[in-house]
């Protein structure tokens, strides 16, 4: 495939992946632990690459998971503990895990795509650079990644559905039909940080946020039910991380903070069909 | 030791230090009420939204002077604050989803002005650059000019306003049934934090900015029996461990200012927790 | 005392208060007098909390409120407010003397130091409510009864006239309600007015004197011998009749 084609493809990859789990996760009340996973990811993958001496592919989605779970139980511990409140235990949990995944990569790793910039921001440009051939095309490395982890998030999610929204709404009651509303939760958690990862080649930490939060929030202001927000908040990404390519090359700026940005044009759109509606409802 | 001695005297060193003391005090004492009023994520989506205002008024100064930037990230940073609490109002959304929105759409925006400034730019974008993990070697003594300022401002509104902002922050319904203009403290208080963050941008960075106002007063709180108490010893910790950091990342060019400063400061946070005695019950 | 006895304590007339397209409490007309202790009461939604924040002037509300006679912010300063503890976290660094103190902070300009004289004050009120030996907590360790005991001491030192109470006695052990109510017949024996929400019909009679029956309009209202009628609770709490009988049972053994 073309150099074009190859970005616009990982980049709504990761768009799509990314906002099929933030959606989860802000449904549940828990949009920030998107901001946290992601920041906290950064210091698994420093550790594990001083411990390995360099950080092959399977390995990275294992860092990510240890560290998204450690975040979030350090987190809840500390929450738990009655010392810290809940949301200032977050944010002071993932900081400080960030800003020390920072330190060490910049100390021990200052090679090889791992810097401070391409955490933050990504390196979708490049991403050609790795590529596979897959039936006589060449496959960006990281698309076929992405790939894979939005066909799991899919199938978990298929299959979980139900689970998931009784575990997002009524959690005695998931409990109480022995579905494990906790195991649930942890799992989802654990493909929140791995898709994270995998997204970070191609738009960076902070922008894997916006994907993460902006088309829930998008699907949250036009839908009800849990199904029809995640349809929307899938092509409200769809759609920013195609439109933010074009729009990147027209501004000569960074391609993954262009389709980050667009996702706010979903967004205006909600609100707008929104205010509409409420107009209208106010003058019958 | 003589070494260590010539680094301390070092005019340079110098101003960082004051610089980092200044900067870091007047954060972590507001860190207390930030934390107490739930708004630590307010803090870091202010921060993370500033970024835009720091580009446009890099662009409009042509320098780095301290004004302009100031200026467009205190203008961006609240603009996004303002529209998190619209976003939290609708139905459905809550308010840690509506910050995220604005962390995240401002960050990027910040991202897409910064990156095409670059473009175009050519040299001297290294200085915008250092605004995204901060950069503490780069402070000016016209920066602590803005700084003292600030901090003398931040002290004298919570000296006058501290009983309506200690009751309003404990309870506000009975704040607002004894005619305290609840709104007003509200906006002072939010208006100060958000002064604090964008001050701190140059030295800590957009990204973990929000970090020096919360760790330091989470570790305050573990040792204090009082308000005062937690803001008077949020300052100290803040300032001490922006002070730690600032003079390590000036010394050693390769490290980033910000995580330095972060990681001083959690640690201290995470002593604190752990030895701390307290039991708090939520009746 | 007041000079005038016969002015009321709280004079509500043609009082509503709605929410955008819902009307919490429409058309309220009430006369409270001096020297009672009364208790508001009335299902879930009834409008009794919207009541409330109309009177203390927090939220918007057409219709005229008098507290002894005086209006809006001249009458307000007659009145405190003692809230439902749980509307606070008590996860905040202070003792309980420093809650009591608080309650001075509307009569202090912000350069006046807090002295003896208000110190004084606060322990009078804290031992008003028995818990002057417990001065120097700090409120994350008190008990649900403690922490309404803290409020109310901290309504006391302002030295109002009238006492507005927003379900005192939910969810405190028997000895803090001993002592809250012990307290509240002291201040109405002293000729204040104490208006409580109350949430527990089966305590009406053995703690308040007067009585306002409100499901979004007054249903009915005065002494509480005369008030307190079979009639009058099906009325408020209609579709709760099975539970009616009971409570008048309760009541009335």
């Amino acid at each position: 495939m073309t150099i074009t084609v190859a970005i616009v493809v990982t980049g709504v990859l990761a768009a799509a992946a990314a906002s099929l789990t933030g959606a989860i996760l802000a449904v549940r009340g828990q949009a920030m632990l998107n901001d946290a996973i992601s920041h906290g990811v950064v210091l698994g993958i420093a550790v594990f690459y001083l411990a390995l001496g360099g950080l092959p592919g399977p390995w990275r989605l294992v860092s990510a998971a240890v560290a998204a779970l450690v975040t979030v139980a350090a987190s809840e511990a500390l929450s738990a503990s009655k010392r810290v409140r809940a949301d200032a235990a977050v944010a002071l949990v993932f900081p400080a895990m960030f800003a020390a995944g920072v330190l060490l990569l910049g100390l021990f790793a200052r090679d090889a795509h791992v810097d401070a910039h391409a955490v933050l921001l990504g390196e979708i440009g490049f991403v050609w650079l790795d590529s596979v051939s897959v039936f006589g095309a060449s496959v960006p490395r990281a698309a076929l990644l992405l790939a894979l982890v939005f066909a799991c998030d899919v199938a978990f999610y298929v299959v979980a559905r139900r689970r998931l929204a009784l575990a997002a709404f009524d959690p005695e009651q998931a409990h109480m039909q022995r579905q494990r509303p906790r195991l649930v939760a942890q799992l989802w958690l654990v493909l929140t940080a791995v898709t994270a990862v995998a997204a970070f080649d191609a738009v960076g930490v902070v922008l894997y946020v916006a994907f993460a939060i902006v088309p829930a929030v998008t699907g949250l202001l036009v839908a009800t039910r849990l199904s029809a927000v995640i349809g929307v908040a899938l092509a409200a990404a769809v759609a920013a991380a195609a439109l933010g390519y074009p729009l990147a090359v027209r501004l000569d700026a960074s391609i993954g903070g262009s389709m980050a940005m667009c996702t706010a044009v979903p967004l205006a759109v909600a609100l707008l069909l929104r205010s509409v509606r409420a107009r209208r409802l106010r003058g019958e | 030791m003589p070494d260590l001695l010539a680094f301390l005297g070092d005019p340079t060193v110098l101003i960082v230090g004051a610089g980092a003391v200044l900067l870091g005090g007047v954060a972590g004492g507001l860190g207390a009420f930030a934390v107490l009023r739930r708004q630590s994520l307010l803090g870091d989506a202010m921060a993370h939204a500033a970024l835009p205002g720091v580009v446009v008024g890099y662009l409009v100064s042509g320098e780095r002077s301290a004004g302009p930037i100031l200026a467009g990230a205190l203008v961006s940073g609240l603009a996004a604050g303002l529209a998190a609490l619209h976003l939290s109002r609708l139905p459905r959304i809550k308010s840690d989803a509506a910050l995220g929105v604005s962390l995240s759409l401002g960050f990027a925006l910040g991202v897409v002005l910064l990156t095409r400034v670059q473009g175009s730019a050519g040299g001297h974008q290294a200085g915008l650059e250092a605004y995204l993990f901060g950069q503490a070697a780069a402070t000016l003594r016209g920066d602590l000019l803005w700084l003292a300022g600030a901090v003398v401002l931040c002290t004298a509104t919570m000296v006058v306003a501290w009983r309506p902002a200690k009751l309003t922050t404990f309870d506000r319904e009975y704040a607002a049934a004894s005619q305290v203009r609840v709104r007003l403290v509200d906006a002072l208080l939010t208006g100060v934090l958000a002064l604090t963050i964008v001050l701190g941008l140059r030295m800590v960075g957009v990204v973990l900015m929000a970090a020096l106002v919360v760790a330091p007063a989470v570790a305050a709180r573990q040792w204090s029996s009082s308000l005062l108490g937690m803001v008077l010893g949020g300052a100290a910790i803040g300032a001490g461990s922006a002070l730690s950091g600032a003079l390590i990342s000036a010394s050693a060019p390769g490290l980033a200012t910000g995580p330095l400063i972060v990681v001083v400061a959690s640690a201290v946070a995470g002593v604190a927790l752990l030895t701390s005695r307290r039991e708090s019950q939520r009746a | 005392m007041s000079a005038h006895a016969a002015v009321p304590a709280l004079e509500l007339s043609g009082v509503s208060v709605s929410y955008g397209q819902t009307h919490a409490i429409t058309d309220v007309d009430l006369s409270i007098p001096q020297g009672t202790l009364a208790a508001i009461v009335g299902p879930n939604g009834a409008g009794k909390s919207s009541l409330m924040k109309a009177v203390l002037g927090l939220t918007s509300a057409t219709g005229d409120v008098k507290v002894l006679g005086k209006r809006a912010a001249a009458g307000r300063h007659l009145v405190a407010y003692v809230p439902q503890r749980r509307s606070v976290d008590w996860d905040f660094p202070a003792t309980v003397l420093d809650v009591v103190l608080m309650g001075l902070y509307r009569e202090l300009r912000w350069w006046r130091r807090i002295g003896r004289g208000e110190r004084d004050r606060a322990m009078q009120a804290l031992a008003e409510v028995g818990m002057a030996d417990l001065a120097r907590r700090q409120i994350t360790k008190l008990s649900g009864g403690q922490q309404q005991r803290v409020f109310l001491a901290r309504a006391l030192v302002q030295d109002a006239d009238l006492y507005l109470l927003d379900e005192p006695l939910a969810g405190v052990d028997a000895p803090s309600e001993a002592a809250l109510m012990a307290t509240l017949r002291n201040l109405v024996a002293s000729g204040r007015t104490v208006v409580a929400v109350h949430h527990d019909l089966s305590t009406l009679q053995a703690h308040f004197d007067w009585l306002a029956f409100i499901h979004r309009k007054v249903i009915a209202a005065g002494p509480l011998t005369e008030c307190l009628t079979l009639e009058n609770l099906r009325s408020t709490y209609g579709t709760q009749l099975l539970a009616v009988p009971a409570v008048w049972e309760a009541t009335h053994a």
